[in-house]
């Protein structure tokens, strides 16, 4: 009573221990009540009941029974085996066997009905003390009846008989495209209080496994087709992340490996977003994602790198050709290579392989490359679904996440059609090859980044050998240059630098020339200056010298003839008498003859 | 305890063969009844005394029909004479009963 009242109006529920179920059904089946497991041949149904109870039997310490109408035990045990489930062990302490199939020789005469075999089941019950009941592939049984009335009228007594023992059932039934059968399992759909439909089918030529819970009554479940995925030890549901477990958004920036592009996309992707490269073939998707793993392990953070349809060891040659070099990575366990061919399988078996890896290698930085390889076999919706939860799966660890998808044709939006991963990635890169002047060259835009200003520049990748590089593109006219069109235009604007440069020297040199030439003429100038005041100094000299040289030759006239009058001599004659005075001698001395004689 | 069937007197009729018989059967569930009847009707009128027939009730002796692989109810088993062979349902069809005891219908003992 109280434990009633403390689950209010809740239906109580026993787990299953299946990962993946427990979360769709909200807690698992409901207890003390019936769930129909419905589908086709191989469809995991038996092995849903299995694990239930291998589950509840070890981790709960809760007895069951199984029914086995279809199969042999031994059968079961061989399969669980294949799971790791130690079911003989199990048979021997807390899980009953009953093989309830009917001999082939049984002779059939008239109607049957189940009162006995339940009889001997709730016997059962109380001796083991059993929490569940399995009641696998019961159609079997019922079939025999070859009335649809009765056969209802049996799975009424069953459902009663299971209402009122109080264990929890599990019922499982095949589901064909048969009429008269599913008329009565659809009876059975409304009897029962949790319908869970498997499914698998093939979707161009893959098979795959789904799972869906079409009815539970008095809970909340998750609608919609589930994959289901089988490993070694056990099968697994891919349900959906719920929301708020996600790791909180970083701000932590991730270097792209590129400095143009971790610039343009302001600082680098966040730590734990997801990257979408779109791009056709030989865009350099590859060569993009190579360099970003290269750069995580510089950092030292492991990495995965996930390639379909090409090997690992190709991806590394083809790398090394560019200047990335994966190698070293490899060699010291930070980089994991991984490669799997894409043909035939179901993507949700990629799904599981890269899961365990990223279990396994508890990587920070993952690429994949490209994703879309999953969607080329079998059906786009599947792989979409497949991808999608991957991402998820990624990102709900933080794992810095590096996709690439291959699309046709250089329409980015194509992507949007095919895997729709654009809608969840948080920065979309898209490559494309631009075809001016003769040439493809390859141009990187980014067409979204969530949280981040970015540029909407295109820009150019360049590969050598010394490694990929992002450069500047020109635009002209409208029109962005690239490869030889970008050379020309750098080459053109190198001359014309070069042409402003020599123009430049040119007048330098020009002006320094003028400048030495009014400097000469300045000094050439002062030199004359010179001269001429030399010349005035000098002639200021002379006068001073004739000055007193005259007075002393007047007196000496004197007194030579001592009558003589000074003022019959003209002043050139006596200019001309003076010898000493040699700077104006030969000027001096031209006129000397003349006055001479 | 098992409900004992009519067993063949010392002195019997001309039959050479003894069919030992065991029906499982649930309690009061109509089919259940009903194959007792159809089993005693068959008795009466093609075995007269040749047999021996134990019936069982499964809800009784859960532990019993478990450990004799007994699934469904009715359940006619055949012990002996050899081979074994075992008929479900209410044993309305007579025919199938006779040949799963490995008689026929024209072996009538009058």
């Amino acid at each position: 009573m109280t434990t009633k009242r403390r689950a209010g109006p809740r239906l109580s529920k026993l787990a299953t221990g299946i990962a993946g179920f427990d979360q769709l059904s909200r807690g698992g089946l409901p207890r003390n009540r019936t769930s129909l497991i419905m589908g086709g041949p191989g469809t995991g149904k038996t092995v849903f009941a299995l694990q239930t109870l291998v589950n509840a039997a070890q981790k709960r310490k809760q007895r069951g029974i199984f029914v086995a109408f279809e199969e042999a035990p031994n059968e079961i045990f061989a399969n669980a085996a294949a799971f790791g489930w130690p079911l003989s062990a199990l048979a021997r302490s807390g899980v009953f066997f009953l093989d309830a199939r009917l001999s082939p020789t049984v002779v059939q005469s008239g109607e049957f009905e189940l009162t006995g075999m339940l009889a001997v089941l709730e016997a059962k019950r109380r001796q083991l003390g059993a929490t569940w009941i399995v009641l696998d592939g019961i159609d079997v049984l019922l079939a025999l009846l070859r009335n649809s009335g009765a056969e209802m009228r049996e799975i009424y007594r069953v459902r009663d008989w299971l209402a009122r023992i109080g264990l929890t059932a599990i019922v499982t039934a095949k589901l064909d495209g048969d009429s008269s059968q599913t008329m009565n399992y659809g009876f059975m759909q409304f009897m029962v209080d949790c319908v869970i439909r498997f499914d698998r089918r093939l979707e161009q030529g893959v098979p795959l496994r789904r799972l869906e819970i079409t009815k539970y009554r008095g809970s909340d479940f998750s609608a919609g087709e589930y994959p289901l995925s089988f490993d070694s030890h056990g099968m697994a549901v891919a349900a959906p992340t719920l929301a708020d477990i996600r790791p909180k958004a970083s701000a932590e920036r991730v270097s792209t490996g590129f400095r143009g592009l971790d610039s343009m996309l302001g600082g680098g992707l966040f730590r734990g977003s997801t990257t979408l490269v779109t791009g056709a073939p030989g865009t350099s998707k590859t060569t993009l994602a190579g360099q970003f793993a290269a750069r995580a392990c510089r950092r030292a953070e492991r990495t995965l790198f996930v390639s379909f349809d090409e090997g690992g060891e190709r991806i590394r040659r083809n790398l090394t050709s560019v200047g990335i070099d994966l190698d070293a990575h490899v060699r010291s366990g930070l980089l994991r290579m991984y490669s799997s061919p894409t043909d035939g399988n179901d993507p949700e078996e990629h799904l599981i392989r890269i899961a365990a890896l990223i279990l396994d290698h508890q990587p920070r930085c993952v690429v994949i490359d490209p994703l879309s390889a999953i969607a080329r076999t079998g059906a786009l919706s599947s792989a979409r679904a497949a991808g999608n939860r991957l991402l998820s799966k990624i990102r709900d660890r933080n794992i810095t996440a590096f996709i690439t998808s291959l699309v046709d044709g250089d329409d980015p939006q194509a992507e949007a059609t095919e895997l729709q991963i654009s809608t969840i990635a948080d920065t979309w890169i898209h490559l494309s090859y631009l075809v001016r002047g003769g040439e493809r060259n390859r141009a990187l835009t980014i067409v979204k980044s969530r949280g981040t200003a970015h540029s909407n520049q295109v820009r150019e990748l360049v590969l050598s050998a010394k490694g990929p590089a992002l450069v500047d593109v020109y635009s002209a006219g409208g029109e962005v240059l690239m490869g030889t069109l970008r050379w020309e235009k750098e080459a053109e604007e190198r001359t014309r630098k070069l042409q402003r440069h020599a123009q430049y020297s040119q007048k330098r040199r020009e002006l320094q020339l003028a400048e030495g030439d009014i400097t000469a003429r300045i000094a050439a100038l002062q030199v004359d200056l010179d001269r001429q005041r030399a010349e005035l100094a000098l002639y200021a000299r002379d006068d001073e010298a004739r000055q007193t040289s005259s007075e002393e030759w007047e007196s000496d006239l004197r007194r030579m003839r001592s009558v003589i009058a000074p003022a019959t001599v003209s002043p050139e004659s006596r200019k001309g008498r003076i010898p000493r005075i040699s700077v104006n001698s030969s000027a001096n001395g031209e006129e000397e003859p003349q006055r001479g004689p | 305890m098992a409900r004992k069937g009519k067993k063949p007197p010392a002195a019997g009729p001309p039959v050479t063969t003894v069919i030992v018989m065991r029906l499982y059967v649930a309690g009061k569930a109509p089919n259940s009844i009903k194959a007792i009847a159809n089993l005693r009707a068959i008795c009466r009128r093609y075995l007269k005394d040749g047999y021996k027939l134990e019936i069982i009730d499964v809800c009784e002796h859960p532990r019993r029909a478990l450990s004799d692989g007994v699934i469904v109810t009715p359940n006619l088993a055949k012990l002996s004479p050899g081979p074994a062979s075992s008929v479900i349902g209410n044993l309305g069809d007579t025919d199938s009963v006779l040949a799963a005891l490995g008689l026929q219908a024209g072996d009538i003992v009058e």
